[in-house]
């Protein structure tokens, strides 16, 4: 941290702030004590500086003051800098506090934080936001290294390159996305948007993608379509199958408790031998079952259908393999 | 604030610190550091800089005056500085995101605080809100009943009485009966969590609510013990413990959700996609039901124990294949 940056920047601010007009780059230098009497050196100062103030977010204007000037000159009009009047009840407060909470540790914490602060900054009493609902807890997490960039992108309509791997791949491919959104679903991160070499919408799992996220475009290069709703997406690609299959299955009497929930009858299995039941459950696709039904072993056997009772015996021999 | 703070970050609390003490009129210095998480000599060293900006041309001033004698701050010129800076899109984007979760939740008090706040927040933060549109949480509360479940249990919470759970126990393949006293509904991750106070085992248990097969509220009061303290959920659900075990496994490339799904303490990539990891747990009979859900797509290392549990019990399993052979059920449905 330069203690001498800060106050030249802070310097800046005000002195944009203080002006109607606009002013050129030069009499901003005259004004603002701390820029380099070399024209060359100010000249990339000022660029940092005015890099720096975007990225804060303080609304840089540039303009003339008069059609025929010369330079191009610069200001920061009050009404666009400031935060607008922002009254808040007891109970809304309340709320906020628990809201600013919800990203603690994770990559939008940090914004979070400084909003509260700018609002506490508008007068709202840091106690204010103490007496939360006491009995939610909301969290939301972003482990995936692949949030910040596709956040960023997202921000600002930039396309991006990444390699992912698809489930059970063994081998990454390239993807370039323009991303329409980042959505959360179930506790996982995605990112839904418009791949390019496939010529078609796509989602992707944050944890899959597999490496650094590139961008491959200027900021406000990508459109996102009226009407692209990316929870509809990734709500898609997530859902559940419906359960079309039934399948019958010896259950050891006590055991089984995950199978007999949601199974559609259990009966004590007259047929066979003693201390099993017969249960009859409804499924959607063989390989899931079948990995769900080996999760059981020994207090659970696949009477029916043959092909779910193959694809558990092969798990099982896989085991042994 | 923690590490190097940069000088735009400085910048960013100088900005709010005029406005702060503006809209305040008077206040403590103790309580302004405390509010902006520095200390006091970092507070100081902040007014001291504001107080000193100086501006040269057209003719010199000083467009901030303030003082802070005897510990209170009061600023007397501000200048254009005395409003806070608008949101910036990350920030506006962090509330409403975290604002519109929370307004999905189920519970019984109305909703209407939370719906103010958005709208209020929108229509300050102007632009700067639109991109928030791009972000959406959905948590998972929906389907199973897990969404009654949760209204339930804050109700319960809020009524202040102890609850009877039929909990599932996947790991064990167990239905438990406990009752609990419940202190908190967690939603970490998506997915929502009953936190109290289990009168069985005697501590804080976390109970997930799809796994809740019953749920009845009783006559009885909670009555959680002075010790019966919420977790710190920051600090993340899933403690190591130093009873637990490591287990070692390495995973195919179909078996690599492993990884995704459950935490991990270390994770290698081997060639063609392939993973090695190590799991920590405290109880490995989930890990054996794991190993026989993976099939060929997992093989546990070591623990050597627990390797043997596994191979006894996928012969167990496949001796019931031959012994229980297919006779041709008509599905009932």
């Amino acid at each position: 941290m330069s203690k001498r940056k800060t106050e030249r920047l802070l310097g800046l601010v005000v002195c944009l702030l203080s002006t109607r007009r606009y002013l050129t780059a030069d009499q901003i230098r005259q004004a603002v004590p701390g820029y380099p009497e070399q024209d060359d050196l100010f000249k990339r100062m000022f660029e940092r500086d005015k890099e720096d103030l975007r990225d804060l977010g303080v609304p840089l204007e540039t303009g003339l003051n008069h059609p025929f000037d010369d330079d191009l000159g610069y200001r920061v009009r009050q009404q666009a800098y400031e935060l607008p009047e922002l009254r808040l009840e007891a109970d809304e407060a309340a709320v906020l506090g628990l809201a600013a909470r919800v990203w603690q540790r994770a990559e939008l914490a940090g914004a979070a934080a400084g909003a509260l602060l700018k609002l506490r900054a508008a007068g709202m009493e840091a106690g204010d936001e103490r007496p939360a609902p006491q009995d939610i807890e909301p969290r939301l997490g972003t482990p995936e290294p692949a949030f910040g960039p596709l956040w960023e992108a997202v921000r600002d309509r930039r396309p991006v390159t990444f390699s992912h791997r698809a489930a059970g791949r063994s081998e990454p491919q390239r993807r370039e996305l323009e991303p329409w959104g980042v959505v959360n679903r179930h506790g996982r991160w995605y990112v839904a948007g418009w791949d390019r070499g496939r010529e078609d919408t796509r989602v992707f799992r944050l944890s899959r993608i597999v490496g650094a996220v590139k961008f491959c475009g200027p900021p406000g290069s990508v459109t996102v379509p009226d009407g692209a709703d990316v929870r509809e997406l990734v709500r898609d690609w997530d859902s559940a199958p419906a359960r079309e299959h039934t399948a019958v299955l010896r259950v050891r009497s006590g055991a089984g408790v995950g199978l007999r929930r949601h199974a559609v009858s259990v009966s004590p299995d007259e047929a066979g031998p003693p201390g099993w039941d017969l249960v009859t459950t409804r499924f959607a696709n063989v390989g899931s079952f079948a990995d769900y039904a080996a999760w059981f072993g020994p207090d659970a056997v696949v009477l029916d259908p043959p092909d779910l009772r193959e694809a558990v015996i092969a798990r099982l021999k896989g085991v042994l393999a | 604030m923690t590490g190097v703070v940069t000088s735009t970050e400085r910048l960013q609390r100088l900005l709010a610190l005029v406005p702060y003490v503006v809209s305040r009129k008077v206040v403590g210095l103790a309580e302004t550091a405390a509010a902006f998480g520095v200390s006091e000599r970092a507070l100081v060293d902040d007014l001291n800089l504001l107080w000193c900006v100086e501006l040269r041309a057209p003719d010199p001033y000083c467009p901030i005056d303030l003082s802070y004698e005897g510990g209170e701050i009061v600023v007397s010129q501000a200048e254009s500085m005395g409003r806070p800076l608008r949101l910036a899109v990350d920030e506006a984007s962090a509330l409403l995101v975290a604002l519109r979760m929370l307004a999905e939740l189920p519970g019984p008090e109305d909703r209407s605080a939370t719906s103010r706040l958005i709208a209020k927040l929108e229509a300050a933060a102007g632009e700067a809100a639109s991109a928030s549109a791009q972000v959406a949480v959905q948590v998972d509360l929906h389907g199973d009943g897990t969404e009654g479940l949760a209204a339930q249990v804050r109700a319960a919470i809020a009524a202040g009485r102890r609850v009877h759970l039929r909990y599932y126990v996947p790991g064990r393949d167990e239905a438990t009966e406990r009752d609990v006293d419940p202190m908190r509904l967690l939603v970490v991750e998506g997915r929502p969590y009953l936190e109290g106070w289990c009168l069985r085992a005697e501590g804080m248990r976390l109970f997930r609510l799809d796994r809740v097969l019953t749920l009845t509220v009783l006559d009885q009061a909670a009555a959680p013990p002075p010790e019966a303290m919420p977790v710190d959920v920051d600090q993340g659900l899933f403690r190591p413990s130093p009873g637990d075990v490591h287990v070692e496994l390495e995973l195919s490339a179909q078996g690599r959700w492993v990884a995704e799904d459950y935490p991990c303490e270390s994770v290698t990539d081997l060639p063609d996609g392939r993973l090695r990891v190590v799991l920590r747990t405290p109880d490995t009979g989930w890990v054996r039901r794991l190993a026989l859900r993976l099939g060929e797509d997992g093989r546990v290392i070591s623990p050597p124990g627990l390797v043997a549990e596994i191979r006894d019990a996928a012969t167990a399993a496949l001796a019931n294949y031959v012994e229980l052979p297919a006779v041709r059920h008509r599905p009932l449905a």
